[in-house]
């Protein structure tokens, strides 16, 4: 019987990890809801474009290369150099900051004072545009990302429950990086965004265009910091996912699964992100585990959206969100 | 008194008025074929409290809205500190010194009292983003060297027992005194206040009153107020511009205002012809 029960841990351990990487996009997703009410449809696309991205940039890819070829004829694919990980990463960060400074001064700029629906709505436009420019970029095919994070078994905690318990737990290393990770993360942009100069202004924005204004804050600058931080966080989930499971297109498809995490969590709370998505982890791989196999299985990829879907109907403003307060 | 002099005048109660902090020159304002604004002229001296008044749809609003940038007038010019300003954004007027509230209160109402006070500080905290994000040395000083002036003009203002409370759950009164504390912080060169006394009740408007005036005693801070009530604006202020159908048609102290015929012609409702 402890064997069940020790099976039954490691599932939930496995679940909480997953869980992280979960949040690691919604975290994305909060940010900028948070910062001006956008909801960003295409930051799973993002973290696809990072990744990308960062492997291109590593193995010294010539972007556009297809395009350039068919042009002028030429024949180049490579620069002939590889690039280390951390400075790819960096170089990946500015291409990223780039992209949040052409997002807002070719698209938001213009839709200033609109309804969220257009905003949302254009937000859709660019993650197509994104996922088309990925492709042109850096080509279509699977990718692998390897930037010299662990990966595999942790062998040591393997062997130390071993002896302890009798029973082996499995968990992988690179999901041990990633909750390290994602909890720097989080405890770094919820300390920056409550204490810091920055941060109070980007509150401020999120609250109020015409009073944040009033009081000297270049909303412009405000959202080129807003979609860099969240690049910076597309970045880092992409980095995590394409290490995990390569880089390819369904990588921005993981950003649906970030939509049931900030339903339970709140659309605007950051350590509600980081719950949401271990509740989510844990929650559906429990269920998998316990129920899955009267239900035929696969239960994963429906169990996130009912466990949502109820949330709704219940606590419409997430775990964490701010109580909905209509004055009459 | 509305002569261009440099040096300024000596108010009723004794007060010394100086020279010249803001003018505006031939403002006119269009939107669209519609002119909210024609061709006004007038000069906000510093130390004084300027008060704009008219009918409904006078253009009172509109012309604070030039003051502090929300507005780019067609025509015309807004001389600043005897410099004439550039077209600027609204955050560069407040980066120099110009603060205001709404008259409809814009606040940031998902955070505390003091949070929203401490943004009217953003102005004068100069560390970058990195010290500001490492959170050490520089940028914490800084912080704890603004919080100072906040907590002073939250006591001035009498709103200590509310400082951590959010402020979309202030009643309509306080949300006002929360939004002047805010313009306050910045330590404003000019304070331009649209509608100060909108909605509030006798004792409100008293208590309103009494924080505009100790403002400008105590920090010699240069007010320009929009206000229907024109008892409270006779109180107030030192003097009156009154607008009415986008045009200027009377300047000067209440006293003057209240015997000139065409503003009793404004305010009474006779016939334009």
């Amino acid at each position: 019987m402890p064997e069940q029960l020790f099976f039954a841990l490691e599932v939930i351990l496995n679940g909480l990890m997953a869980g992280v990487l979960y949040a690691l996009v919604a975290l994305g997703f909060v940010l900028i809801y948070k910062a001006s009410g956008i909801f960003n449809y295409s930051q799973g696309v993002m973290a696809l474009f990072a990744a990308a991205t960062l492997v291109g940039i590593m193995d010294g890819q010539v972007p556009f290369s297809h395009l350039i070829n068919a042009i002028f004829g030429t024949n180049v694919h490579h620069f002939g150099w590889h690039i280390p990980a951390l400075l790819g990463i960096l170089l990946t960060m500015g291409v990223m900051v780039f992209l949040a400074w052409a997002v807002n001064r070719f698209v938001f700029k213009h839709l200033v004072n609109q309804e969220p629906i257009i905003l949302f709505m254009a937000t859709i436009g660019l993650a197509y545009f994104l996922e088309g420019l990925s492709d042109l970029m850096w080509g279509g095919q699977l990718k692998t990302l390897d930037v010299g994070l662990p990966q595999g078994m942790n062998a040591t905690l393997d062997e130390v429950t071993f002896n302890l318990f009798g029973y082996g737990f499995f968990i992988d290393n690179l999901d041990i990086v990633a909750s390290i990770v994602a909890l720097i993360l989080v405890v770094t942009l919820t300390l920056y965004s409550q204490y810091s100069k920055q941060g109070r202004a980007l509150r401020a924005v999120a609250d109020d265009h015409q009073a944040a204004l009033s009081v000297g804050i270049s909303l412009n600058f405000i959202w080129i910091l807003v979609w860099s931080i969240a690049g910076f966080v597309a970045l880092v989930a992409g980095i995590m996912w394409g290490a995990k499971s390569g880089v390819q297109f369904s990588l921005s498809l993981m950003a649906l699964k970030a939509l049931p995490v900030l339903m339970l969590g709140g659309f605007t709370s950051i350590p509600g992100a980081i719950v949401g998505g271990l509740i989510i982890g844990v929650g559906e791989k429990l269920f998998e585990f316990t129920l899955g196999g009267m239900m035929g299985g696969a239960t994963e990829n429906w169990f996130a959206y009912v466990l949502a879907l109820i949330f709704l109907v219940f606590r419409p403003q997430g775990l964490f969100g701010e109580k909905i307060i209509e004055r009459v | 008194m509305n002569q261009m002099s440099t040096e300024g005048y000596t108010t009723a109660d004794g007060r010394q008025i100086g020279g010249v902090l803001m003018e505006m020159k031939n403002i006119t304002l269009r939107f669209g074929g519609v002119k909210a604004i024609t061709d006004i002229s007038f000069d906000i001296r510093e130390g004084e409290i300027r008060a704009i008044i008219g009918p409904n749809g006078a253009g009172k609003s509109s012309m604070l809205n030039v003051i502090s940038g929300f507005y780019v007038p067609q025509e015309g010019e807004v001389w600043f500190r005897g410099a004439k300003r550039p077209p600027m954004k609204p955050y560069q007027v407040a980066q120099q010194g110009i603060a205001r509230t709404f008259q409809n209160i814009a606040l940031f109402e998902g955070m505390s009292v003091l949070d929203n006070v401490m943004t009217g500080r953003l102005t004068h905290m100069k560390t970058g983003m990195v010290a500001q994000a490492i959170w050490k040395g520089a940028a914490e000083k800084e912080e704890v060297e603004n919080r100072e002036v906040v907590e002073k003009i939250i006591d001035f203002l009498e709103i200590q027992a509310i400082r951590k409370t959010p402020v979309a759950r202030l009643p309509y009164g306080l949300k006002k005194r929360v939004e002047l504390a805010r313009a306050l912080a910045a330590e404003p060169k000019l304070l331009l206040l649209d509608e100060p006394m909108a909605g509030m009740n006798v004792e409100e408007k008293e208590d309103m009153s009494r924080f505009i005036l100790d403002v400008n005693d105590e920090f010699g801070t240069t007010i320009a107020l929009i206000e229907h009530d024109m008892g409270v604006v006779m109180d107030l202020s030192d003097r009156v511009v009154v607008m009415d159908y986008g045009k200027k048609i009377g300047d000067g102290t209440p006293d003057e205002v209240r015997n000139n015929q065409a503003v009793i012609d404004a305010y009474l409702g006779v016939a334009h012809d």
